[in-house]
């Protein structure tokens, strides 16, 4: 980025300083003149919204970390003295504790938004594998920093997430001794995932730069996943989309503070107000609702090594979508049968959320091992196959032309009808 | 020497080889101790023993204990467990190991086995699953049953239905006296 600029300041002093350092010129390039697609809708306001969670969790974090104690003996009641004590702790726990869930709501639309408008296809291969790479650290992140308050979720998830890890042949018991500093989860446990869970949403600050970065190489996606041909069909960054991501991210806000102060419990485990007790289990340990899912796909199959890697390989799936999907047009707008598909697994996510949430036991357990494979099926069998058997609907020569018509600019009237229909 | 048109090597792509390699093993040799500081520390595994009083636990309760941080049930059978457990076939058996932590580990499942005295059985009290605590006289087979996703276990601890994929580990313990059991 940056390189030898074609700015030429007037300030004598922004010019002395951006010859130097080409920062000046490289914030004008990336976030003001960037030429973006002009037709692009909502939906893409939540890569935006999704930083702005990440700056909300990484400020409200710190400030946490001013008063929290990482001791098994001390941390569940640091906790209560910041929510009793702290001047305005109880507001910036809430906000730190929904906006994790608020976080994972923004990306999964996000990620969701990709998927429907074929965001992950060449050229963009790489931005969408660090987009997975980010949501794997945030699962990771978010895990951990669950486990700070030391209430009994905490206690008994930490205790489920690592024992995954039992299940490796062989070196398996021996890489959760290390992963507990002990023979269970413990003080050193605690101790090592309060400092990781510091370190890692700095981690993800880089990785979103290298995002941001492998977006601005080949430009934004658009909702029709034509390319851009010609200066007509964008409009600058700034101020087009820095207002319209800086509305969705004020809509957005609202909603979570509206979360935050009305019902800030509601998103959580009232198990996690009682103190960790190791004796005990809680008679239904369930994960914070961004994980149920794949926890619903663990849960689906009876043996246990088969279990974790059927997780796993959930998420690692996403890896090689670019390459599973091998239809060449992009957008679900003129994709009549991947639209149906897209919507169905878009169900059977939020199914699988549901029987995340239930117990193991009875048609629940036959139900998740059916979308499950679904799931899976939908990646492996259904995406590769479906580029073949399709007959997709003519593009539109141009975002211009979609936007305006075939007129291509003539019939303004035209302009405030046509965006954003979409199934 | 050589026929093909590789070209000989030099001692200077020796050099290069001979570095890098001292190089891996000096980087190696530096994250070891960052790595090995995650492992249970001195103090951790100095609490490893522990002794426990039999007298108080009539026939037919259990009691937990806690070593090296972990539940250890120690239950008092009754003669209709102790039955039980030594009438089911080892056929029956998902897991057909004793699982006795530090013991031979290709001694059978047999309750003889896991219980040296029939009427004490000693387990440590975590889910082979994913790690819960099961809950006693319960479950199927009248012996623990773990809620979090639903696994058996029968009155000797073994795993009969349910997807935990071992039998409940036995820790190494002794006979003190007759009332009496060092855990470790």
């Amino acid at each position: 980025m940056g390189g030898n600029s074609t700015y030429h300041f007037k300030n004598p002093v922004v010019r002395w300083f951006d010859s130097r350092l080409p920062m000046v010129s490289m914030v004008r390039a990336q976030l003001v003149d960037f030429p973006t697609p002009k037709n692009l809708n909502y939906w893409w306001t939540f890569g935006g919204i999704a930083a702005i969670m990440l700056v909300v969790q990484i400020i409200s974090g710190v400030v946490l970390a001013m008063h929290y104690t990482p001791h098994v003996d001390h941390a569940f009641q640091s906790v209560e003295h910041i929510m009793r004590d702290v001047n305005y702790g109880w507001l910036i726990r809430y906000i730190h504790q929904n906006g994790a869930s608020f976080f994972f709501i923004a990306v999964y639309i996000h990620m969701f938004r990709g998927l429907y408008y074929g965001s992950y296809k060449a050229p963009r291969e790489i931005l969408w594998m660090l987009g997975v790479i980010i949501m794997l650290l945030m699962m990771a992140t978010a895990f951990m920093g669950y486990v700070l308050p030391w209430g009994q979720m905490s206690f008994w998830g930490a205790t489920v997430i690592t024992n995954l890890f039992s299940a490796i042949p062989f070196v398996g018991p021996a890489v959760v001794e290390w992963l507990w500093g002990g023979f269970s989860v413990d003080n050193p446990t605690l101790n090592r995932f309060f400092s990781l869970h510091y370190l890692l949403p700095f981690v993800i600050f880089a990785v979103v730069a290298l995002h941001v970065w492998a977006l601005h190489v080949p430009g934004n996606n658009n909702p029709t996943g034509v390319d851009v041909k010609s200066g007509k069909d964008t409009l600058p960054f700034h101020p087009y989309y820095t207002v319209k991501d800086l509305f969705a991210i004020v809509v957005f806000l609202a909603l979570m503070m509206a979360f935050v102060t009305y019902a800030p419990n509601a998103l959580g485990h009232p198990d996690n107000y009682i103190p960790a007790d190791p004796l005990v289990t809680p008679a239904h340990i369930v994960p914070e609702w961004y994980f149920l899912p794949f926890y619903a796909i663990l849960r689906a199959v009876p043996d246990k090594l088969g279990g974790v890697l059927l997780m796993f390989a959930s998420i690692f799936v996403l890896f090689l979508l670019p390459w599973l999907d091998t239809s060449k047009v992009r957008s679900a707008t003129f994709r009549p049968l991947y639209k149906i598909f897209f919507w169905v697994l878009f169900v059977v996510c939020l199914g699988l959320g549901y029987l995340g949430a239930a117990p193991a036991e009875g048609w629940y357990v036959i139900a998740s091992q059916i979308l499950t494979a679904y799931y899976f099926a939908h990646f492996l069998i259904i995406l590769p196959l479906l580029g073949l058997i399709e007959t997709p609907r003519p593009l539109p020569a141009s975002i211009s032309e979609s936007v305006l018509g075939k007129g291509g600019g003539a019939a303004p009237a035209a302009a405030a009808a046509a965006p954003e229909k979409r199934g | 020497m050589t026929t093909s048109e590789t070209p000989e090597p030099t001692r200077r792509d020796f050099i290069y080889i001979a570095t890098g390699a001292v190089g891996a093993v000096g980087v190696a040799a530096a994250a070891w101790p960052f790595i090995h500081q995650m492992n249970p520390d001195a103090s951790v595994q100095a609490l490893a023993a522990i002794d426990v009083n039999l007298d108080a636990i009539e026939e037919g309760q259990s009691v937990t204990v806690m070593w090296r941080g972990k539940p250890i049930f120690i239950r008092h059978r009754t003669a209709g467990e102790i039955e039980e457990a030594r009438d089911v076939s080892l056929d029956d058996l998902p897991d057909p190991f004793a699982q006795i932590l530090g013991g031979d580990e290709s001694l059978s499942a047999a309750d003889e086995n896991r219980a040296e005295r029939p009427e004490w059985l000693v387990m440590v009290g975590i889910c082979t699953h994913l790690g819960c605590v099961p809950l006693g006289e319960q479950g199927e087979y009248n012996g623990w049953f773990c809620p979090c996703h639903g696994s058996h276990y029968d009155t000797s601890g073994r795993i009969r239905r349910g997807p935990a994929p071992r039998n409940l580990d036995i820790p190494p313990y002794e006979f003190t006296s007759d009332t009496a059991i060092r855990i470790g």
